[in-house]
């Protein structure tokens, strides 16, 4: 059963039920705030935990020791005060820290006194020829149906790209007897001596010792082309096969299922709809809320946690959500504040989490070409523009990604940008000779999450429209 | 070092550029001065309404020439701009507002002005297929319909440049003062002079108008529009209500365009504005009723324009009343789009010929001055 929030004025309101959203809530009903945690999923989890109080998948060694993680903190919630609404829709927020939320078909208002934002990451676009083919689908789409329904790949199945998550999917896909016929990856040499630098970090990190026993597992299973440089998808309305080029060598292999992947970057359509200022990260190649030390944003009263504020991993996002609801705490009831861990303890809890995520930046740093498409591949996939056209355009007056809708509809479809708003970024800024931050990126809107004009026709009337009724 | 120019337009709006775009063929050398880019704000965001229907009186003779030059647009400025003329619609929902439209009409008419027409509910149904069969009639002007504003905006100012414009954005015009029967304007670390100073900033033009010593009854404020999903093709013209806040229109590729001025509340100074949910539910509200197949469509987005709008809610157009050389082009409280074209060659007949044939009288900033008020 989905119910609508109980109050229409809460202390705290935390968006997105992930490791951040989890850890605080938890953490800012335990401060005494009134607290309401909104979540888009059928339950708690986010991505990194999706399904965890629901999985079929019950051999724990098979989603790995990391996911099961998840149970702790949704223990946490649980024994909390917090309430929680899960399949809701939040599709606006403002400055006025004013929330509109879906709930089962029909839009609430609640207002809250802070919001943490905790809307996680998304994948980066991988525009690559033929990528819009059915048939091609992201890593993420994959393993969201491998958790929550126990589904893998028994088809042709090809993997291409880089990161961490790559490897964990591919592990996870043949732990529970999937198929996976090749993985082309895409990390570029050179990132290996530009990590270096960063290498020491990293050995000390959690991720050292899990990243390479998962590869060694998934190299001892399937055939690796590593120093892939080029990527095309191809096949007639349907996914046939895929070409690729590794150490000057082009190659072709039939397929029927291709899952790229070249990491996650931050979801920041809410926060941006906002208001909050946004900055171009150089490291990680994608727009990260500008913050202080608590996750406060430039919005009063709004602070962002989790892979939302930068990617730092699901162990760093959980402490981001605690740091986020500890200063809620501290401006709302500082003597419940004063009970809770220490900032010191925290901010020491981080940088531990954070070790070693320099050397993964650095090393999973995508490389161009897979970036910065060419000729007639598909940028934005709701309006169908190429990067030709969008150099066209540039070519006669587009200056950045809002100018360019007077030319092109890109990021006006329903998606708002999150499959092209990085690529047209890029694109613009590569052919202008600017850097991103000086390109910009769309002006986004709410709702930020598409509703019905029949549950917007539905929302309970303003005191200006009964007045006018009166009035006859 | 100062840059000597012609004229001195501030605001790159459709007016702005417009205006800039006919100095130009008058073989002028203007600069073009935007604090953000050309289109920012109401000119770029608003609803792109090409509408002569149901304006205010002393605006018609303005529209009219407007109109002239939409219908050969791509004559102008090597752009479509997306202009496509179905009609728009006035939809009286009962027989009250029908007498209203009649009276209108007749009214017009007695004026010389015959582009409004009075309809019968078959007229309507005609035109208008999907309206619910309640509606007895209503006004159409049929040579009126609709125009992708950023498109335009941008066009005009494309070809503003190319003809000889001086463009300038993202820095705002400052410093503005008169010496030596020349204007002087700071941009940046640049400065230019000319005899002519156009102020055609929208939102920002009663700042400028006020500090020259005219001030005027303007407010800032930002009407909101939303726009749904693709929904299948079911209607042409612009339809707008006669007793509710609601305007709409279907484009070519299925997205429906919702609005009618409802307003979101703007924060001037930092570009932004926060937009009313409640009242983009009555809007909802009275697309559900009035149109059953749009139930299903999606609300993809909905933004709102920051604009001037006078307490008598017509422009403020045509030469200052104390200074030499000065233009106000502004105010024109949520209905400019369309007169933008004819206002800009307007505008230049004022500054290159010292007049114009259009009737433009009633528009001027002097009325606010003036000891009947």
């Amino acid at each position: 059963m989905t119910v609508a929030p109980k109050r229409e004025d809460y202390d705290v309101v935390v968006i997105g039920a992930g490791p951040a959203g989890l850890a605080a809530a938890a953490t800012s009903a335990e401060a005494g705030l009134s607290t309401l945690l909104l979540d888009e999923n059928i339950g708690p989890g986010g991505q990194v935990f999706r399904a965890i109080a629901s999985t079929p998948v019950t051999e724990r060694n098979q989603l790995g020791a990391d996911y099961w993680v998840g149970a702790d903190l949704v223990q946490a919630l649980r024994a909390s005060n917090a309430e929680v609404i899960h399949r809701a829709t939040v599709w606006s927020l403002d400055r006025n820290l004013e929330i509109a939320v879906s709930v089962g078909g029909a839009s609430a208002f609640v207002k809250a006194k802070r919001v943490i934002l905790a809307t996680g990451a998304l994948e980066r676009p991988f525009p690559i020829p033929g990528w819009t083919l059915p048939g091609v689908m992201t890593a993420g789409a994959a393993q969201t149906m491998l958790k929550s329904s126990a589904l893998v790949p028994d088809r042709r199945t090809v993997i291409a790209g880089q990161g961490p998550l790559l490897w964990l999917l591919a592990a996870q896909i043949l732990r529970l007897g999937g198929r996976i016929d090749r993985i082309l990856d895409t990390t570029e040499r050179g990132n290996y001596f530009a990590a270096l630098p960063h290498a020491f970090a990293f050995l000390a990190s959690p991720y050292f010792r899990k990243g390479l026993s998962m590869m060694r597992e998934v190299k001892a299973k399937v055939q690796v082309v590593s120093g892939v440089t080029e990527l095309a998808a191809s096949g007639d309305g349907q996914l046939a096969g895929v070409s690729y080029v590794a150490g000057g060598k082009r190659e072709t292999i039939p397929a029927d299922l291709l899952l790229l992947h070249q990491g996650v970057v931050p979801n920041v359509n809410l926060a941006m709809a906002a208001g909050v200022d946004h900055r171009w990260d150089d490291l990680q190649l994608c727009w990260s809320p500008v913050l202080d030390a608590s996750g406060n944003s430039s919005v009063a009263g709004i602070a962002i946690a989790g892979d939302g504020a930068g990617i730092g991993g699901a162990s760093a996002a959980v402490v981001r959500g605690r740091i986020a609801a500890r200063a809620a705490a501290e401006a709302l009831a500082p003597a419940a504040a004063a009970k809770l861990p220490a900032l010191a303890t925290l901010r020491s809890d981080l940088a531990k989490a954070e070790r070693g995520r320099t050397f993964l930046d650095t090393l999973f740093r995508p490389a161009p070409q897979f970036r910065i498409p060419a000729g007639d591949t598909i940028v934005c996939r709701c309006e169908e523009v190429t990067a030709k056209d969008i150099l066209d355009a540039v070519a006669i007056g587009a200056t950045g990604p809002n100018q360019l809708k007077a030319y092109r509809r890109t990021g006006m479809g329903p998606c708002q940008g999150r499959l092209c708003g990085l690529t047209v970024t890029e694109l613009m800024a590569q052919a202008r000779a600017k850097t991103p931050q000086e390109i910009g990126y769309y002006r986004l809107r709410a709702p930020v999450k598409p509703i019905t004009l029949a549950e917007l026709a539905a929302v309970p009337k303003s005191e200006d429209d009964i007045k006018a009724v009166v009035r006859g | 070092m100062t840059k000597n120019v012609d004229a001195i337009v501030v605001g790159g709006g459709i007016h702005g550029c417009s205006t800039a775009l006919h100095l130009c063929l008058a073989g002028l050398k203007p600069v073009l001065i935007e604090k953000d880019y050309a289109g920012r704000h109401a000119s770029g965001v608003n609803a792109g309404g090409v509408r002569q229907l149901a304006r205010h009186i002393p605006e018609i003779p303005l529209s009219i020439r407007s109109m002239g030059i939409w219908e050969k647009i791509s004559d102008l400025v090597d752009d479509d701009c997306s202009f496509e003329n179905y009609g728009q619609v006035l939809v009286a929902e009962n027989e009250e507002e029908l007498a209203v439209c009649r009276a209108r009409v007749a009214e017009l008419n007695t004026l010389g002005f015959t582009h409004e027409e009075l309809i019968d509910a078959t007229e309507l149904r005609r035109l208008v297929p999907a309206v619910a069969e309640t509606c007895p009639g209503g006004v159409v002007s049929r040579r009126d319909g609709a125009a992708n504003p950023a498109q335009t905006t941008t066009a005009f100012r494309r070809k503003a440049e190319q003809l000889g414009a001086i463009v300038r954005e993202g820095v705002a015009a400052s410093n503005i003062r008169q010496s030596e029967g020349l204007w002087h304007v700071d941009v940046g670390a640049e400065s230019f002079a000319a005899p002519v100073l156009v102020n055609a900033a929208g939102a920002w033009a009663g700042t400028i108008a006020a500090t020259l010593g005219e001030p005027v009854p303007v407010e800032t404020v930002a009407p909101m529009l939303m726009i749904t999903s693709r929904v299948p093709h079911f209607i042409d013209p612009v339809v707008i209500l006669r007793g509710r806040k609601l305007s709409f229109k279907q484009f070519k590729n299925g997205t429906v365009l919702i609005g009618g001025g409802h307003l979101a509340t703007p924060y001037q100074d930092r570009n932004e504005t926060v937009l009313d949910w409640k009242s983009l539910a009555t809007s909802a509200r009275t697309v559900f009723e009035l149109f059953p197949v749009m139930r299903d469509a999606t609300i993809v987005r909905a933004w709102a324009g920051i604009e001037a709008k006078m307490k008598d809610d017509i422009p403020v157009f045509g030469p200052s009343s104390r200074h030499k050389g000065l233009y106000h082009q502004f105010g024109f409280s949520l209905h400019g789009f369309q007169l933008g074209p004819g206002a800009g060659a307007v505008m230049a007949e004022l500054i290159v010929n010292g007049g114009t044939q259009t009737r433009i009288g009633d528009l001027g900033i002097d009325r606010f001055y003036s000891p009947t008020l």
